[in-house]
């Protein structure tokens, strides 16, 4: 049907550019990724949104459930809750990070490489995890109780805690670059107009990375309005918009009404995305060609200061693992202190045992594979493609999305669609196939983002010699195009892999009972009140992205040894 | 393209795989929805498949009202074969919906009268009653000068304030029989200003009903209302804890078996239920339950208080079950905000 449609398409006017084969393989391929993104991405959102004007025997009542959702005191306290959250979380993240962003570039501090690998850390685990650890910390029975001088770790004190670490990496890599672009010049030229290191740094440097700022702050707001992983573990009663799509869903099966606040929290999520948009292109546009890249001169005081800032993060950073590793391991915490392995007898326990760790590392391997086909493929015939000008901005659009849609929010929405007994994808439904869709499509925005620069990075003459040569497309891309881009296709691939082993917002609707899933298993092994087998599995999480992350390393050393020789020779 | 390829091999083909075996083989795949601890899953099918190594359970467990809900949602498009261990209060639920297949399982009159349904055909049969009990964790009781409660209303002292934890009744089967005993015991009026003292000492309300249990274990809490089998668990793992029979009574609900209506495997789903009511599965509920359908069988089990038969209340099942939904509505209205996410 498709390629047909294709076909009467390009029987344009004479005078137009003759289209090949190739050309129209090429569409073909545009059309059937571009399917992919409408039936994984805009039809279910669609599904949701109209599900939010129905009632629960499927009768349209137009806004009817948005007046019962704000007459609900309970529930609209969630969004001051959740933006209380977000505003708090936002200025402690940016500053943490900022610093500890400001002595890895600014300071000639030792152990920059180490300090930055550990700050990494929190992208590894569950954002459970931080929730679990802050309990054996500050809980009733916590090891350091007593530093909170009585106040209670349940409620926004362990929420802020838990989001602090899990968005810090995210905030760090931002502020990172945009403290590396920084122009010598100006500080030379502050330097001679004999202005002092405070007024430097308010005229110079935080003006020269405002915009990476207000794009972390963008991000982490995000992040933590969003996430639910922390405020489900640690909130204790203080409900948040993330928790109340979950519990209107899995607790009340009330689907229209969790529609409605999936709704509520996709305006937030929208918003930070909008702006950082905005603010990503001109922060490109900051950077000149001129530029010279700033070497940061010695100074013992400060070099020293920043290495201790740096220790006191990392000790945060490791602490919190090092507490759930410890709490796997204890016996009967807090009675008990003797070691053993007895937590690690999932399949005593709820979650699904031992099989969903299996199922989590298929599943996540699965979404490595396949979406780094999908995304690169799409990213290629996005920026190299011929023709089909419209189909392909509407291709980069519905490219983008994901980044502004929740993962709870997606995955609700995946009920509504593929659960609908009159779509005839419905076989999909409770299968692992919908995970890994779901999953792909969760994170397909960073991904498609890494592969279009890497693609951008490489000259159109490329395809034009090769059309020349009478090469099809598909050897090009297949020839050169692949192995040019192995670093970026490596990048997304793990990328995909670690997001899909802890990712548990989109999953936590979709899963079987024979796709059970690790992220998934940690989550009901809390909720049951087996704290110790949760850490377990979320530390047997951490193990498996941090190996996979180290192969990474290892094997992009040896690509780029073997593939990446161009580059260095245009350098020269 | 390859996305068609990949979706048909783990949407049709495992589903075909399955129809074929079922046919051919007559090995047939069972789902059984059941709210039976984690724990003794794994038991429970085994010793299922001592007897019927053809049938294979799969298991679909969350809490009572989680399951509740879940079947209740697939009413039109039933996804469970069989329920092996969900509160009579929910099948009965269920019943009154049609859902249920009534079958007179083999051996159904070695059961005690309480343990059956007195519709005949009967749609659901009891296997075991499990019983509301406090958890009280005595290192923290000393820690923090509790007294030791005896009774319900004794956790009504403010000297408990932010010292219990309970289960909220709109998820957890336990949370449900506690509120549904109270409002039995002291009356409609009673019950409430109960729940409504009650509410000034929790210190939160949990998803599921095994919890408060685990977190007074761990001495998250000191006092957890939680259930016997669950305390008697914790303690044989050695946690501090007393487990409490409240004088005035305790709130039960049976764990029972009934067919879906509409399965496709309806000769293995009465296996499984002729099964559930044998001598066998019963001596193997004694070993975590003290009452069980075939009472005469029963021996005492380790670390449960020896009073419980006695202190069970004679509890109206159908009351229970035609009020569910009034009474839940009515507990979410007065005390929610001390839920934990996910209610």
């Amino acid at each position: 049907m498709t390629a047909k449609g294709v076909a009467i398409s390009t029987t344009g006017p004479m005078l137009r550019r003759k289209s090949s084969s190739d050309d129209r393989a090429m569409r073909l391929f545009v059309l059937v990724i571009g399917v992919y993104l409408i039936v994984a991405l805009a039809f279910p959102l669609y599904a949701m949104l109209s599900k939010s004007t129905l009632d629960s025997k499927g009768g349209f009542v137009g806004l009817e459930n948005y007046l019962a959702y704000f007459n609900t005191p309970s529930l609209v306290y969630s969004i001051q809750n959740s933006l209380f959250i977000g505003f708090v979380t936002t200025s402690i993240t940016v500053t943490i990070a900022f610093v500890l962003a400001y002595a890895l570039t600014r300071s000639r501090m030792p152990g920059k490489a180490v300090f930055k690998t550990v700050a990494m850390i929190p992208i590894l685990v569950p954002s459970l995890l931080p929730g679990i650890a802050l309990i054996y910390l500050f809980g009733r029975q916590g090891l350091i109780n007593e530093l909170l001088f009585g106040h209670d770790i349940y409620g926004p004190i362990g929420i802020v805690i838990a989001e602090v670490f899990f968005t810090l990496p995210h905030a760090l890599i931002i502020i990172i670059t945009a403290l590396s672009i920084a122009d010598a010049r100006l500080y030379e030229a502050a330097t001679a107009l004999r202005a002092g290191s405070a007024r430097i740094f308010f005229t110079v440097t935080l003006p020269g990375v405002r915009y990476g700022l207000i794009s972390a702050a963008f991000v982490v707001f995000t992040l933590s309005v969003t996430d639910f992983g922390a405020p489900k573990v640690i909130g204790g009663d203080f409900n948040v918009l993330a928790t109340d799509i979950y519990k209107q869903v899995i607790g009340q099966q009330n689907f229209e009404m969790g529609a409605v606040v999936s709704v509520v929290l996709l305006i937030p999520a929208g918003l930070a995305f909008v702006v950082d948009r905005i603010v990503q292109k001109k922060q490109i546009a900051l950077l000149s060609a001129r530029a010279v890249p700033l070497e940061p001169s010695p100074d013992k005081k400060f070099d020293n200061l920043m290495l201790v800032y740096s220790i006191v993060v990392s000790i945060f950073i490791v602490g919190i693992l090092g507490v759930c590793q410890f709490a796997a391991l204890v016996k009967f915490y807090p009675y008990n202190l003797s070691l053993g392995l007895s937590n690690y007898q999932f399949d005593l326990m709820d979650g699904g045992g031992w099989a969903s760790y299996f199922n989590s590392i298929e599943m996540a391997s699965y979404t490595a594979v396949f979406g780094t086909i999908l995304v690169f493929s799409g990213a290629y015939l996005v920026e190299k493609g011929q023709g089909l000008g419209p189909i392909r901005g509407t291709f980069q659009l519905l490219a983008m999305l994901p980044m502004a849609i929740p993962g709870l929010v997606l995955g609700l929405a995946y009920i509504f669609f593929f659960n609908s007994p009159s779509n005839p994808l419905n076989f999909l439904y409770h299968t692992m196939a919908i995970l890994v869709i779901s999953t792909i499509t969760h994170f397909y925005t960073v991904s498609h983002l890494t592969a279009t620069t890497a693609l951008k990075q490489m000259d159109a003459q490329f395809e034009s010699v090769a059309a020349s040569l009478k090469q099809p497309f598909y050897r090009t891309f297949l020839r050169v195009t692949v192995p040019v881009c192995t670093p970026a296709i490596l990048d997304i691939s793990i990328y995909l892999f670690v997001n899909a082993m802890t990712t548990v917002s989109a999953v936590v609707f979709l899963y079987s009972p024979h796709t059970t899933l690790a992220s998934v298993a940690v989550l009901n092994m809390d909720d049951a009140g087996d704290i110790a087998p949760a850490a377990a599995m979320g530390m047997m999480i951490f193990y498996t992205a941090a190996g996979v992350k180290i192969l990474h390393y290892l094997l992009s050393r040896g690509v780029e040894s073997r593939t990446q020789a161009w580059r260095v020779s245009v350098a020269k | 393209m390859k996305k068609i390829l990949f979706r048909s091999r783990w949407g049709v083909v495992p589903a075909l795989a399955l129809g074929l075996s079922y046919t051919a083989f007559a090995a047939t795949d069972l789902t059984v929805y059941t709210a039976v601890e984690a724990e003794d899953l794994k038991k429970y099918a085994a010793r299922f498949n001592e007897d019927h190594p053809d049938i294979k359970i799969n298991w679909v467990r969350d809490s009572t009202g989680i399951v509740t809900a879940k079947l209740l949602a697939e009413k039109e498009n039933p996804r469970a074969d069989v329920i092996w261990g969900l509160a009579a209060t929910s099948l009965l639920l269920m019943k009154g919906e049609g859902m249920l297949q009534p079958y007179t399982p083999k051996g159904l009159d070695g059961l005690d009268s309480k343990f059956r349904d007195k519709s005949d055909p009967p749609t659901w049969t009891g296997m075991d009653a499990w019983v509301a009990a406090v958890c009280v964790n005595t290192v923290e009781s000393e820690k923090h000068n509790l007294p030791m409660p005896s009774s319900w209303k004794d956790l009504t002292n403010p000297a408990y304030k932010g010292h219990v934890a309970m289960p909220n009744p709109n998820s957890s089967g336990t949370g449900f029989l506690d509120v549904s005993s109270w409002l039995q015991m002291f009356g409609e009026e009673g019950g409430w200003a109960f729940m409504d003292q009650l509410h000034q000492n929790i210190d939160h309300y949990t998803h599921s009903g095994s919890k408060p249990c685990k977190q007074a274990a761990r001495g998250e809490v000191a006092i957890g209302v939680s259930f016997a089998f669950r305390g008697a668990k914790s303690k044989a793992a050695g946690a501090p804890l007393e487990i409490i029979i409240p004088s005035e009574g305790i709130g039960w609900d049976m764990e029972a078996t009934a067919i879906v209506n509409g399965t496709k495997k309806l000769d293995a789903a009465k296996t499984l239920v002729d099964w559930s009511v044998t001598e066998k599965a019963n001596k193997m509920y004694n070993e975590g339950y003290a009452v069980i359908g075939i009472q005469r069988l029963a021996k005492p089990v380790e670390h449960f208080p020896d009073n419980i038969p006695q202190a069970m209340i004679d509890n109206n099942f159908e009351w229970a079950a035609q009020n569910r939904k009034r009474i839940l509505a009515e507990w979410q209205k007065r005390y929610d905000s001390k839920s934990e996410p996910k209610s």
